[in-house]
């Protein structure tokens, strides 16, 4: 599969346009038949005739066959095709209302709304150091972890549920000064001397530090889970009969995390330092030159970056029952990660709406897609679903749904 | 006192240098406190009744802070009375700033109840800090400031001896405090080797004596003093034999290494060896992962997947139970030494097949990626997708011993030799592929995979090479940890394995044999030895990653290339070095 548009005979169209007809043939079969499996079957099969021809005609015509392109290439048919047939069955069998849908949609949207603000951390940091902040999970958790300890003294003083509107300010505060202080500390310890070092030295010592948080809070506060307290303000349902009943819950995060996003735009766009850490992002030794103190908006980045993570973690513990612990950053953080790439990394608005794709894929993936193929128990499943979302976005598109800035510095 | 005088002295004293280290050591000292590590090393004594391994922990902070700020000032000065006094002086300053911020935790942790936050800062830990005085926190705390005194004193005054003497004396204090803290393990060695009467004056129980430790440390000195002198004779009488005697001096050195090897399950007992199958285990993942990592500089942090793959395929085919293959399709006649094979090639495929999508993708993309499909593989390990073949959470069991020739390989002596035998064909392998072409095209796409390509070298072939052969010794890693234990749950397959030999072949030394070796005794074989190291081990693999990433990247038994790599790169222009 070769593009090469000075000798492309009308073979070669053709062949190049088979995948898309198998593909079309599979999804309007599933539709027919509702019945998932020989689908799959012939889908896999007829990928590896398509693989035949195409060896067979670059062979013919003297070229080069790469198995590695063909593979990426049949993978990304192979994959459409699943979530074809997988989709096309779920919505045929019909066992899903149209008000499930929606709550699985919006639930997915406040999840996303808590990787956004996560993968916000991982942009701004990829934008300015071209670097993973692979412990930024751990970021998150230690504001979540270590907040939790104010919100049962709130709760206990009954503070809490008195002046919610108070409170919960307080809360976002003290977890974002406290992730915004581990994120300071993390890059003057860990960061800062390897600055000019070879890429993969700060991500080891990043893994290093994602490890050394995890097990530091873990000394701290105890293996155990800790929860939130409930808010009574946060605890009720919005309900339209027969398409939503929303809880609160969800929309309070859901608008916390787009108010702290509308703050980091103005703050990127509209201020001084935003302007200065977009010259540092665009080229450090000009803007050393234009008299930006570049040791200062390095820091200052990690710190905003910090603040939105510890903001997240309180978010997220008041919404989830689940509670936190010293593990709580890890899955979350690499998931931000995806939702960051998702987007463009580097790029703020892209990470916002990777963040917010990703939560809706991940929730609605499940129950549309894998469902659709007979797989059992498939809210185990989630975390498949965002992980194979990462590896495919890092191989098709690493440049993102927005971004095109960074993509020739990424590389 | 002390330092008032020594300001009227024309000796510019270090206030800056002397209030940094101080509170370094205080802040590490709480630090080690508030996370409980004081109070579970506090269990272990290392000398009879004189010493735990708690105190020594504390000792520490304020030793190496005063040790380190020493040499920095004597740095290329000649001892002089004033650098004397105020080098200890500064030693002793340093002592009691180690001190101070425990001491004010010590004294508020009671009226504000920081134990209700900080689960570690409990009675136990104050009684381990106030050396037994939880009653009278005056004399706990003066206690604690004197015994910072004390160290930061030694840590200075080692500085001020001349040369000889000071080696004589570390090599004494560490030879002593290392037998102590592996005293259990020392005295199973020696249970084999000397009658248990003289073991007894050295050994109280498990512990050393006071009187072993000083007599330790008295023969350890004595033979630090001859040491050099006998090693350089040594070297010099082999320079001096021809190139052909030069060679069998070697061979016979790797003879006397295989000797050793050979016989060290009849030294080291039953427990032991237990505990040397797991690290010939990370050994041999950590050659394999080497292969990708340390030659081609493909940092994959989905390794276990390879493990998982040997481990799961060496399940199903020999397991007796209701999910091995023998009640499911009735094929029995799998053994471990057919599945061996077997298990290295579906490793391998594994490797080829998640190689095959991440081939464009560079450095922490790549990593990320590969992390991204060991998360994937347990995932759906312990999903219910796939528990009618591999069990779910709950795993498979009732695995039978492997047999060799009739008798049962079920003792960690037995299983000792088929990791050993293992570990030197893949040592073998490993060494031939250095230095071979194939060797050379995965350095070259290390150093720059553009100019690689620009070279002539197929990059995408070399790099699928690199994953598939570093994910055979994965798949043989993960057969014979079954063979050992038996039962397969998902999670002995969880990231922690990658990020373990991760680890040990970035401390041990990327590219470097001996390195991974020595890596996987340290990382893999202390915490298996020390429970109260074991607790913490997460915590010092994250430690050891930052520091050796920031001090020394090359590793502690780093590869003669690389090192002479990192020299040259260092000076110019790193930035360029890329991934």
């Amino acid at each position: 599969m070769q593009p090469n548009s000075k000798e492309t005979s009308r073979m070669d169209q053709i062949i190049r346009r088979l995948p898309y007809a198998l593909v079309a043939l599979v999804g309007v079969g599933a539709l027919m038949t509702r019945t998932p499996d020989p689908w799959i079957m012939v889908l896999i099969l007829g990928m590896l005739v398509l693989g035949g021809v195409n060896f067979y005609s670059a062979w013919r015509a003297g070229k080069d066959f790469s198995v590695v392109d063909f593979t990426i290439d049949a993978l990304r048919y192979i994959i459409i095709g699943l979530v074809l047939i997988g989709s096309v069955n779920t919505l045929a069998a019909g066992r899903y209302t149209l008000e499930q849908w929606v709550n699985l949609f919006i639930s997915g949207l406040a999840q996303g709304s808590i990787y956004a603000l996560i993968a916000l951390g991982y942009t701004l940091v990829y934008g300015i150091l071209l670097m993973i902040n692979f412990a930024h999970g751990e970021v998150y958790m230690a504001g979540a972890f270590t907040t939790v300890f104010l919100a049962e003294a709130l709760n206990r003083s009954g503070f809490l549920n008195a002046y919610p509107l108070i409170a919960i300010p307080i809360l976002l505060i003290f977890a974002a000064g406290v992730s915004m202080l581990v994120a300071v500390l993390l890059e003057r310890i860990a960061y800062r001397p390897l600055r000019n070092a070879p890429r993969l030295v700060p991500l080891i010592t990043a893994i290093g530090a994602s490890f050394f948080l995890q097990y530091t809070f873990r000394g701290f506060y105890g293996s155990g889970h800790k929860t939130y307290p409930s808010v009574e303000l946060l605890s009720g349902t919005v309900t339209v009969p027969g398409i939503l009943s929303i809880p609160v819950a969800q929309l309070f995060v859901f608008f916390a995390a787009l108010a702290l996003m509308g703050g980091l735009y103005l703050l990127v766009e509209r201020t001084k330092l935003g302007k200065a850490m977009r010259a540092v992002s665009e080229n450090k030794e000009v803007s050393q030159l234009m008299g930006i103190d570049i040791d200062r908006i390095i820091l200052f980045t990690f710190a905003i970056g910090g603040a939105l993570a510890g903001a997240a973690g309180v978010i997220n513990g008041l919404f989830r029952p689940q509670g936190v612990n010293f593990t709580m950053g890890f899955v979350p953080g690499i998931k931000a990660f995806t939702s960051a790439v998702l987007g463009g990394i580097g790029n703020v608005p892209g990470a916002m709406v990777g963040g917010l794709f990703l939560g809706v894929i991940e929730n609605i993936g499940p129950t549309l897609v894998l469902s659709g193929l007979g797989i059992p128990g498939v809210n185990q499943l989630k975390d498949v679903i965002a992980f194979t979302m990462l590896v495919l976005v890092l191989i098709f598109r690493p440049q993102g749904i927005l971004g095109e800035r960074l993509s020739e510095k990424k590389a | 006192m002390n330092e008032t005088n020594k300001k009227n002295t024309s000796f510019k004293f270090n206030w800056q240098g002397v209030l940094r280290y101080g509170l370094l050591a205080g802040i590490v000292l709480l630090y080690v406190g508030v996370i409980g590590m004081v109070e579970t090393f506090n269990e272990r004594e290392v000398i009879y009744t004189v010493l735990t391994l708690g105190q020594l922990l504390m000792l520490f902070p304020a030793f190496v802070a005063a040790y380190v700020y020493a040499s920095r000032t004597m740095k290329g000065s000649t001892v002089s009375t004033q650098h004397v006094l105020g080098v200890v002086g500064g030693g002793l300053l340093i002592g009691l700033l180690a001190a101070l911020p425990t001491i004010i935790m010590i004294f508020i942790s009671t009226p504000l109840d920081i134990r209700s936050i900080l689960v570690n800062v409990n009675r136990n830990w104050l009684e381990v800090v106030t050396y037994d005085n939880r009653d009278n926190l005056v004399n706990g705390s003066m206690l604690l400031a004197l015994n910072n005194l004390g160290a930061a004193l030694v840590g200075s005054v080692i500085v001020l001896l001349p040369e000889r003497v000071r080696r004589a004396v570390v090599v004494a204090l560490s030879f002593s405090l290392v037998v102590g803290v592996m005293g259990e393990t020392v005295r199973t060695i020696l249970e084999q080797l000397i009658p248990d009467e003289a073991i007894d004056v050295i050994f109280r129980r498990r512990t050393l004596r006071l009187e072993g430790a000083l007599g330790i440390g008295v023969l350890a000195a004595i033979s630090s003093l001859f040491w050099a002198q006998i090693r350089s004779r040594a070297t010099s009488t082999v320079e001096k034999m021809p190139a052909q005697q030069q060679s069998m001096v070697r061979y016979a050195q790797y003879g006397l290494l295989l000797g050793v090897l050979l016989i060290l399950p009849f030294l080291i007992g039953r427990a032991l060896s237990d505990v040397m199958v797991t690290v010939g285990l990370y050994v041999l993942m950590g050659f394999g992962l080497n292969i990708a990592i340390g030659l081609a500089g493909l940092l994959d942090l989905g390794y276990v997947t390879n493990y998982a793959v040997g481990a799961y395929i060496t399940a199903v085919l020999t397991s007796t139970g209701a999910l091995g293959i023998a009640s499911t399709t009735g094929l029995d006649f799998f053994n471990f030494w057919i599945v061996i094979p077997i298990a290295l090639l579906a490793a391998m495929l594994t490797g080829f097949i998640f190689a095959v999508p991440v081939l464009k993708m560079r450095g922490d993309y790549l990593a990320i990626a590969t992390l991204g499909f060991g998360e994937i593989i347990y995932t759906l390990a312990v999903s219910d997708w796939f528990r009618p073949i591999i069990g779910g959470a709950q795993g498979i069991r009732e695995i039978p011993n492997a047999m060799f020739f009739g008798t049962e390989i079920k003792n960690p002596e037995q299983l000792y030799y088929v990791v050993l035998v293992a570990c030197i064909l893949t040592l073998i392998v490993s060494i031939r592929l250095n230095n071979s072409r194939t060797g050379r095209q995965w350095m070259a796409i290390r150093e720059d995979e553009d100019v690689a390509a620009a070279m002539g070298i197929d990059v995408a072939r070399a790099k699928l090479l690199a994953f598939t052969i570093s994910a055979a010794t994965g798949g043989v890693a993960g057969a014979i940890f079954v063979i050992k234990v038996l039962t397969v749950f998902p999670n002995s397959f969880t990231v922690f394995v990658s990020i373990n030999v991760l680890s040990l072949i970035i401390v041990g030394g990327m590219g470097s044999n001996p390195g991974i070796v020595l890596g996987s005794l340290v990382l893999v074989g202390m915490p298996e030895l020390l429970r109260e190291f074991s607790e913490y081990r997460w915590l010092m693999y994250g430690v050891l990653l930052i520091f050796m990433m920031i001090r020394r990247p090359e590793g502690l038994l780093p590869s003669k290339i690389r090192q002479r790599e990192l020299a040259t790169t260092e000076s110019s222009a790193p930035a360029a070095a890329g991934d």
